[in-house]
């Protein structure tokens, strides 16, 4: 007996450690936001940081008054890198929360499976992670950098300031390197890239054996044209992979890697001295200096209590969602839903890198594109940035079966799918 | 007026006098940068010392002239401030014309990003943080030149086109220098990337080369800068040999990019040196693979022997052997720490003091477990691996707790950093060190357990628990040090994967599927098919993926594991003991 009752304790403590059980006892003078993030598994290294970031925002805007003359209240649950939990987690802040706002999900396969979810109990999302695009929800808005916000504006840099004329596109084996590369690959050869200058290669998840494509990437880089490598290699596969190019001896000046994935806090487990050059494109660097930059990392430094933390181009992805929800709500003069999705169209707030980023009719908002080199101390140093903001495009102009498709989600279209060249909604995606 | 003029005059050829810094290789190297006329006008001033009208025109342009060419260099070092990345890159193709070996510090601070300009005055300073501000120095001197705070600073962004630049100007600035070892790197930079500029520094470095070692160096150099010049055919046939003679990689690149543009007299003996270049490059590829499968395999070997113990030896399947090794990680980075903000000059070391530690705090979680959960549970499967997997999750979610969900840098000592080259492979140390210490930490178990009482002890109750328990041994204890010795082992395997892999709370997961195959494979309870099993599959693997991808090599060995442990269901080699008979 006293076996069993060992292992039930075992798994109980277990069961806790995976599920952060929260009061839901909450009194009906707050406004409800929920936080859709992994605490444990696989993508806890990445969410977390999110659920931190956007209880700090949180807690900012109830010291401010917090809106519409309630308090706001968080309600964090843990879907725990699981995706058909995040279904079932959504659907119960939704319906047994009552919240007026769900921030959350990283995976695209995450946000996949708890589409039908918030389309079926009509509620909203704010999804902060680049992503591949081919997607335009009602329910959602799209906070991170589509394709054209981030990869196509980076090979262009390389294409031009580099020379680079041969490409290696290494990814992990799942849907936003497949889509992603899909969109480049086609691309790259509507610029004249022949196929035999285009390297294409995936890696399973957590990958840490680099050793073969490494020297498989150095090969193909010495046929004697300029050769550099666009990585969608996910989080963790990412240190074994830039400690053997560290190794190795594949340099950034002859080599370079663009990543995509790769921001400030995948940094901060590396060394990053021999990695210096490689380069980075996102739309926030911890680096930016503006007034509201630094305000911004003072208060996550102060709100985590750790001076090392870094801040990250999603966590601006929540602040601009956040405070863009902020705004749409004030408008609407109240969280009902259909009103509030309404509203949130043509909103513009401040973003963190000393402009302003507009919610347009397709869901996606306008964000700068910046690109970065590696600097010795783990930061990022902007070397080019786009003139302008960047309208989020949400159908590939690259790929021939959504080039025709448009979003805009206000009256009288009312559609994420709407076919030009046939006139009608629907289409892929449908 | 006239005594002005005089004074002027006294000036200018005091300057030119005195000044050492003038010298005739200065003003040869400076010729392409000085203002046009200015060389001439004053050449003829000292011969002639006459023609008022060209006196007072000499004198117009006085200050410029008297101001030799360190302060010219100075102006444009301190033009790089105000300068984009393409206008940086010019002035830096015109500070390497100056041939100043001066400037090389100044450029080696700038490629590191330690290069900044002074707001106040716009003078340029190579800054380095003491403290809160920065301390100055000279770029050209190198004295020191007091301190500014940051907000006083502004950097000098380079790139990686700028830190190409810079690194062709040190390459070409430094091939004359005194030191035998600087001008080798300069040699092997201009090797790296050849260009017709520096043909000519080549051919004069090569007139004075004595040293035996730099002097190759050279040659090749020359080779590959003569093959994009415009030289005559024959002096580009004997360089496509020299380039044939190296062979590699970096040759074969430089002879496919001139093979398009070059003459069709010389078409074939490049085609022919392409040719047998990959030739040479095929055979070293095999011999690649070999070398990456076996360093695959000692990870896995390093990852496995542990649960080769606690699983193969004592039959529990054991799920938390991951965390242990990611435990053992762990603890190499806490190590780090305390020697990075304390005891920093033993840093190569911290390895080392890792090991020890790590076998200690892995080996006293291993014994808790076996003591806490596992004793109760010996000959019911089931319930070991939904135990030991329980226990796997509360110490993931306990490192995630005190440590963060994210990534902890473990650093790399000098010793197990970069790469070298035997023949046409490429070993870096780190994954070399890896295989001796996986080699080593397999040695000393099979020591442990041939010749050792406690071995001795461990293979008695292994092998039949009655018999041992009715010849004194107590089989509990062997049991929990055996389990203990299991699970310290994967802690030192989490020293040495720290160095390869990430330190986070999942690196133990990646690691349990391939350990479980390896043992399986090699044969439950044989050290021996552990070994032999890893370096297999890790050969296997490593050949697989260049024609399948990681992701279907990766299937295909598991596949073919399934295959073999449907004909031979005990792996490889095949033991009798306890697990056996469970």
């Amino acid at each position: 007996m006293s076996i069993k009752s060992r292992l039930t304790g075992a798994f109980l403590a277990a069961a806790l450690s995976v599920t952060a059980l929260h009061s839901a006892l909450a009194a009906d003078d707050t406004i409800k936001v929920g936080i859709l993030h992994s605490l444990s598994g696989t993508m806890a290294i990445s969410e977390t940081t999110l659920k931190d970031a956007m209880l700090m925002l949180i807690e900012e805007q109830n010291k401010k008054g917090g809106l519409l003359g309630k308090k706001l209240e968080a309600v964090v649950v843990d879907p725990a890198s699981d995706w058909p939990l995040f279904a079932e987690k959504a659907r119960e802040l939704i319906s047994v929360n009552k919240v007026s706002a769900v921030f959350g999900c990283w995976t695209s396969v995450s946000r996949k499976s708890v589409l039908p979810v918030f389309e079926e109990l009509n509620s909203i999302l704010f999804y902060p992670v680049q992503y591949e695009g081919e997607e335009s929800q009602r329910n959602v808005f799209y906070t991170g950098a589509a394709p054209n916000q981030q990869a196509i504006p980076a090979v262009d840099y390389l294409m031009e300031s580099e020379g680079v004329e041969r490409w290696v596109l290494a990814g992990t084996d799942y849907v936003y390197p497949r889509t992603t590369n899909k969109i480049l690959e086609a691309y790259l050869k509507s610029k004249g890239v022949a196929s035999e200058d285009i390297m294409i290669n995936y890696t399973p998840f957590g990958h840490s054996d680099w050793q073969t494509i490494v020297s498989d990437i150095k090969k193909f880089g010495s046929a004697g044209k300029k050769t550099a490598v666009v990585s969608t290699i996910n989080g963790d596969a990412n240190v074994p992979f830039y400690k053997e190019l560290a190794n190795q001896g594949v340099k950034a000046e002859d080599i370079p890697v663009v990543a995509f994935s790769v921001g400030e806090e995948e940094l901060a487990g590396l060394d990053t001295k021999p990695l210096v050059g490689h380069l980075a494109a996102w739309n926030y660097f911890q680096s930016i200096d503006t007034p509201a930059n630094a305000a911004f990392i003072k208060e996550w430094k102060a709100f985590t209590k750790n001076d090392k933390r870094v801040t990250n181009d999603p966590m601006e992805a929540h602040y601009i969602g956040f405070n863009m929800w902020l705004k749409a709500v004030e408008k609407a003069g109240t969280t009902d839903t259909d009103k509030v999705i309404d509203a949130m169209v043509g909103v513009s707030v401040p973003n963190l890198t000393g402009g302003y980023s507009a919610m347009m009719p397709n869901h996606h908002i306008t964000k700068p594109v910046l690109i970065g080199e590696i600097q010795d101390n783990g930061q990022f140093e902007t070397v080019w940035k786009t003139p302008g903001l960047v309208i989020g495009d949400e159908w590939s102009d690259y790929l021939p079966d959504s080039k025709d498709l448009i979003s805009d989600w206000r009256a009288p279209m009312s559609c994420g799918n709407f076919n030009v060249a046939t006139g009608k909604c629907g289409g892929k995606g449908s | 007026m006239l005594a002005g003029m005089q004074l002027l005059l006294w000036k200018a050829q005091h300057s030119l006098a005195v000044d050492p810094r003038v010298k005739p290789e200065d003003d040869a190297g400076g010729r392409g940068r000085c203002p046009a006329g200015q060389r001439g006008v004053s050449g003829e001033f000292i011969k002639t010392g006459i023609a008022l009208l060209l006196l007072a025109i000499s004198l117009l342009i006085m200050p410029v002239t008297a101001s030799h060419a360190a302060d010219d260099i100075r102006a444009m070092v301190n033009a790089l401030g105000e300068g984009n990345f393409s206008e940086n890159r010019k002035q830096i193709e015109e500070l390497a014309k100056t041939g100043d070996l001066k400037l090389v510090p100044m450029l080696e601070a700038m490629s590191k990003g330690d290069l900044y300009q002074r707001k106040t005055d716009k003078q340029v300073f190579i800054a380095k943080p003491a403290g809160s501000s920065f301390k100055l120095i000279d770029p050209l001197t190198g004295a020191g030149a007091g301190e500014e705070a940051q907000g006083g600073l502004e950097k000098i962004k380079v790139n990686n086109s700028l830190r190409r630049a810079v690194r062709d100007a040190v390459g070409g600035l430094t091939l004359m220098s005194p030191d035998d070892a600087v001008r080798l790197q300069a040699a092997r930079t201009i090797l790296a990337s050849p260009s017709e500029d520096s043909l000519e520094l080549v051919d004069k470095a090569l007139a004075t080369e004595k040293s035996a070692a730099v002097k190759p160096v050279l040659e090749q150099a020359r080779a590959a800068s003569l093959l994009l010049s415009s030289r005559p055919v024959e002096q580009k046939k004997e360089a496509v040999a020299t380039i044939r003679a190296i062979g590699g990689q970096e040759s074969l690149g430089l002879l496919s990019s001139v093979l398009g543009n070059a003459d069709a007299s010389l078409k074939p003996d490049i085609e022919a040196a392409i040719a047998s270049i990959e030739q040479d490059r095929q055979l070293w590829g095999v011999a690649q693979n070999v070398w990456y499968g076996l360093s695959l395999g000692s990870v896995l070997l390093l990852a496995a022997i542990g649960l080769a113990i606690t699983f193969g030896v004592m039959g529990i399947i054991n799920m938390a052997h991951g965390e242990m090794v990611m435990l053992g990680a762990y603890t190499t980075f806490v190590v780090q720490e305390i020697i990075r903000s304390s005891f920093p000059a033993l840093f190569d070391w911290s390895l080392a003091i890792a090991l020890p530690l790590a076998f200690l705090v892995t080996g006293v979680v291993g014994l808790a477990i076996e003591r806490g959960v596992i004793r109760f549970l010996y000959g019911r499967p089931l319930e070991t691996l939904l135990a030991t997997w329980g226990v796997s999750l509360i110490l993931q979610q306990a490192v995630r707790t005190i440590f963060g969900p994210t990534n902890r840098e473990v650093g790399n000592p000098a010793w197990m950093s970069g790469a070298f080259e035997l023949g046409g492979l490429t070993i870096t140390w780190n994954r070399l060190w890896i295989v001796f210490f996986a080699l080593a930490v397999f040695a000393a178990l099979l020591f442990l357990l041939k010749k050792t009482p406690l071995g001795l002890q461990m293979r008695a109750v292994t092998q039949n628990r009655r018999m041992a328990a009715s010849m004194g041994i107590r089989t509990p204890w062997v049991d929990a040090l055996t389990f203990a010795l299991g699970s310290g082992i994967a802690g030192i395997a989490g020293v040495a994967l720290s160095q390869i892999d990430n330190v986070s709370p999942n690196l133990g997961q990646g690691y349990i599927i391939d350990s479980f195959m390896v043992v399986v494979f090699g044969g439950v309870g044989n050290l021996w098919g552990t070994l032999v099993g890893a370096f297999t599959l890790g050969i296997l693997n490593k050949f697989l993926e260049p024609y399948a991808g990681a992701v279907l090599g990766k299937i295909l060995v598991l596949v073919l594991i399934i295959l073999f442990i449907q004909k031979r269901p005990r792996g490889l080699f095949a033991l009798k003991g306890r697990a056996v008979e469970a």
